[in-house]
């Protein structure tokens, strides 16, 4: 149904009877998120149209200085090289993708000169190629014109595995190809239905061949540029100390029009989140500062009378509570969660549904998350058109409980429900991290109302996501009966997101626990819709592959979602930042300004 | 003496040996790994992060590693930094110089507090003066530096908007107003360490002179009709402040290592904050340069306290 009326508004926007924004509007009504919406509309041959600018300023430059806060600073400026959205984030100020994701998660053209579709030819039918067109005229800051060699070269550069980079990831399984001089083809080894991957967003921006060439594979850490980006970005590489500071001034030959704004930008790391958030709102001593995981009322309180304000982005980041359906407490061949075993006490679905059922959603949003989080029901929560309607979700302990009773889970001498002689006991372990901590509270006092004895555990950061192979106590050994955290949805579509629970993907010692399958679950149904998805060209079946696989999950209670989470940003009032759920905060760095 | 000088420095050396033994042993079975921020990123599969693991050679024995890091060292490379992939000595060099003028300045302020404070307040013991110092001293070395540092920013940079509490390193302005805006931003960090350090070494600084004042040579220098000032100077002073040299001396060290929380609360880009980043980040290459960079300077500068103690009071002999 969804598919015949998605397929009657394409024809509708392509005749025009229909503008763009309603179609969009009506998929974030089914579910779907407005990039996909886009690329559904590119894919039924309606070229996806690039998003508006907010941009006002009508000359380039005299904005003066724009400094900014990231309280972790970017310890390196080689895009190929960033661990981390931070290193990204600087690295960014000075190279450009081909094209970035706007607020709305339309698709923006930086050195792209338009976005590829069926009717200009850019997107193959088959879904197996991309063509991008090159703008003409962009030059590097040093003046050596801009090419499709260029972007070959980063390709060449990233895949191969003696240059260590973590672009590896994104091109390896793709051939890139120079057409001419300013047009690159992108061919995939099987049809791909989100083709903006590869060189689009800031972690994919485009390094210059002529000053990395001579430094590829083993020698990549020599190269003298990896410390003075040469970019094509609006703003010219003065100064980078890792971790501390980066500085820039304007570049006067950028490439987009009256743009950028400001005259020179800096960007100073160090500190923590409360004291950024204090720098920008309270003091005004900075303009923007990064990623402001603060207590909502906290940031209210420091809003009042302020100099700053709170700015916020949608994106489809969840945190979740995942449910360990192997036995963490047998040990099987020297391995514990091993799936030779089942979970004693969740291999009954009553306790999973319980325990969906004790999580209190709206008090951790009110408690902790404010404005900066959203309740759902749902695993996937963006982009828009792929968020599933078909769930719900609630808080009783009362239901919760009796859900027990009648599945034979009876309260103990000592108040928790036991069963065949199987106690109700969960060891409940996330990563330390001041709201994790208070949400592990609120659930586990839910769950002692039910009769649910709850363990709390929390673990070093950097231990808990670590690869560590020798340590139990990562994500992805979980030895543990449920773990909270939030995989961050990274791009403007669930593909990778979803693959990662395929049952063949569990985590297990024979694959050094690298398996992204931690919950251990697994589900025929599922794989056969995430298989189906990912042969699928066609945008509103593909949307509805992973609606069918979110709810198949919800059914399950694999994830128990605990809140979506919004991007927290701090601004001066008279800043106009351009953030984006779907992108890193400096991704839109050339439309910001501030007004008069 | 130089033979003394030399046998020290020959006795440093195993001394240090086993000083990077015992940190490169702990910082590698220290759990976590660099690559931490690459796991939750669906973007980059496991396999990625663990090429990277196995490409930094974090896969190897603890032995061979060790091996390769003191080789390496021997020649003068210090590595580099698994997560800026710069080289470790170029990244510390580049902290130095804030981390030297911060806490510099805070232990040239603590001298300049304790020396006349307690001095004074040892010539006249339990007056009002002596009172008052002792009482401060006991507040300011009560009172952790993350409390005074979080008071002082509320008070000056919030409350009257006085001064900055984030420390820039690439400061506008040439000249005299380069100059004033470095000690502008320097207030308070500064202030924070200084009087901090000033406590504790007012009352060294005091109780080192009560012993020297009640010797029976000051009351001769007092008897031979000295002025008060003369006998303090000349007399005391120069023979109390023997153990308070010693004291200064063991903490030049701190003075290259940075004050980490400090550090981190004004963001100064220095050596201590360089240490914490690393460390919670899992950057062994470079918390294993910054703590045997210190242990050095540890055991460089007690030789040289034990060399000024020979040179301030020459019945010392050092054979």
């Amino acid at each position: 149904m969804l598919d015949k009326e998605l397929r009657s508004m394409i024809g509708d926007v392509k005749d025009g009877r229909m503008d763009r924004r309603a179609f969009i509007q009506r998929l974030a009504a089914v579910g779907l998120t407005a990039p996909l919406a886009n690329q559904i509309l590119a894919l039924g041959g309606v070229a996806m149209a690039e998003g508006a600018s907010t941009y006002k300023p009508t000359k380039r430059g005299g904005g003066g200085a724009l400094k900014l806060l990231w309280w972790q600073g970017p310890t390196l400026l080689n895009p190929h090289f960033a661990t981390g959205t931070k290193d990204q984030d600087g690295a960014r100020l000075f190279y450009e993708p081909l094209a970035c994701w706007d607020p709305d998660g339309n698709m923006k053209l930086v050195l792209a000169a338009e976005i590829p579709s069926i009717q200009n030819g850019g997107l193959a039918a088959d879904g197996k190629s991309v063509t991008w067109k090159l703008k003409p005229g962009v030059k590097w800051h040093d003046g050596t014109p801009f090419t499709a060699d260029d972007v070959v070269f980063n390709w060449e550069y990233a895949k191969d595995p003696a240059t260590s980079a973590l672009t590896i990831a994104t091109l390896r399984d793709i051939t890139v190809e120079k057409v001419d001089d300013l047009t690159v083809r992108i061919l995939f080894n099987k049809p791909t239905p989100f083709w903006a991957d590869a060189f689009v967003g800031a972690p994919n921006t485009i390094i210059p061949k002529h000053l990395f060439k001579d430094y590829t594979g083993s020698k990549s850490r020599d190269a003298p540029t990896n410390l003075s980006p040469v970019g094509t970005g609006p703003y010219k590489f003065v100064e980078f100390k890792p971790g501390d500071l980066i500085r820039g001034v304007i570049n006067p030959d950028y490439h987009m029009a009256n743009r950028p704004y400001f005259d020179s930008i800096e960007m100073k790391g160090g500190g923590d989140a409360v004291s950024a958030a204090r720098a920008v709102i309270q003091t005004g001593e900075y303009d923007f500062g990064w990623n402001i995981q603060v207590e909502d009322d906290v940031l209210l309180r420091l809003e009042k009378g302020g100099k700053g304000r709170t700015v916020y982005a949608v994106g489809g980041d969840t945190e979740f509570i995942a449910l360990n359906f192997t036995d963490p407490n047998t040990e099987v061949d020297g391995e514990r969660s091993s799936m030779k075993t089942k979970h004693p006490l969740f291999s009954d679905p009553a306790v999973r549904k319980a325990l969906s059922l004790l999580i209190d959603r709206e008090s951790v949003k009110k408690a902790i998350y404010g404005r900066a989080g959203r309740t759902t029901a749902n695993f996937l929560n963006g982009p828009e058109k792929f968020v599933s309607k078909n769930t719900s979700w609630e808080f009783s302990v009362e239901k919760a409980s009796k859900m027990l009773d009648d599945a034979g889970w009876k309260p103990g001498a000592d108040g928790i429900r036991e069963k065949d002689g199987k106690k109700l006991k969960l060891v409940y372990q996330t990563s330390i991290n001041g709201p994790r901590q208070k949400t592990q509270a609120i659930v586990k006092q839910a769950c002692q109302k039910a009769g649910i004895d709850v363990e709390l555990k929390s673990v070093v950061a950097s231990v808990f996501f670590s690869s560590d192979v020798a340590n139990p106590d990562t994500y992805a050994h979980f030895y543990a009966d449920i773990e909270m955290f939030q995989i961050p949805l990274s791009q403007p579509d669930p593909s990778q997101h979803m693959r990662r629970y395929m049952s063949t993907n569990v985590s297990t010692k024979e694959n050094k626990w690298q398996g992204t399958n931690f919950p251990r679950w697994v589900n025929k149904d599922y794989d056969a819709t995430i298989q189906a998805a990912e042969g699928e060209m066609d945008p509103v079946k593909r949307a509805a592959h992973y609606i069918k696989a979110n709810d198949i999950m919800f059914q399950d209670t694999v994830f128990i979602p605990v809140q979506h989470r919004l991007k927290v940003e701090a601004a001066a009032n008279n800043l106009r930042p351009v953030i984006s759920g779907w992108a890193n905060e400096s991704d839109n760095i050339f439309d910001w300004y501030r007004e008069e | 003496m130089s033979q003394y000088v030399l046998r020290r420095l020959l006795i440093a050396i195993p001394s240090l040996l086993g000083i990077s033994l015992v940190l490169f042993v702990v910082l590698a079975l220290a759990p976590g790994d660099p690559f931490s921020e690459l796991a939750t990123n669906p973007n980059v599969p496991a396999e990625v992060a663990l090429a990277l693991r196995a490409k930094f050679g974090l896969d190897d024995p603890i032995y061979l590693r060790y091996v390769h890091w003191l080789n390496a060292m021997l020649h003068g490379d210090w590595g580099f930094s698994f997560v800026s992939r710069m080289n470790v000595d170029t990244l510390i060099l580049q902290r130095l110089p804030a981390t030297l003028y911060v806490i510099g300045s805070a232990q040239i302020l603590a001298l300049l507090i304790a020396i006349p404070v307690g001095v004074y307040a040892a010539t006249k013991p339990y007056s009002l003066f002596d009172q008052v110092a002792n009482t401060l001293a006991f507040v300011g070395f009560s009172l952790p530096t993350f409390f005074t540092g979080i008071l002082f920013i509320l008070i000056f940079s919030v409350t009257l908007d006085w001064l900055p509490f984030v420390y820039t390193t690439d400061i506008k302005g040439t000249g005299i107003r380069w100059v004033l805006e470095m000690i502008r931003q320097a207030i308070m960090p500064v202030a924070v360490l200084g009087l901090f350090q000033a406590a504790s070494m007012t009352r060294f600084v005091r109780s080192a002179m009560l012993d020297v004042i009640r010797l029976d040579y000051v009351t001769t220098a007092r008897a031979k009709g000295l002025g008060q000032a003369k006998v303090i100077v000349k007399h005391v002073m120069r023979n109390a402040m023997i153990p308070v040299v010693t004291l200064i001396a063991l903490q030049m060290p701190a003075v290259f290592g940075g004050a980490i929380v400090t550090e981190q609360i004004f963001r100064i880009p220095g050596i201590g904050s360089l240490l914490i980043s690393s460390i919670l980040s899992n950057d062994t290459p470079v918390v294993m340069a910054v703590t045997f960079v210190f242990a050095c300077l540890v055991v460089l500068f007690n030789l040289i306290a034990d060399v000024l103690y020979g040179w301030l009071d020459p019945r010392i002999s050092l054979r």
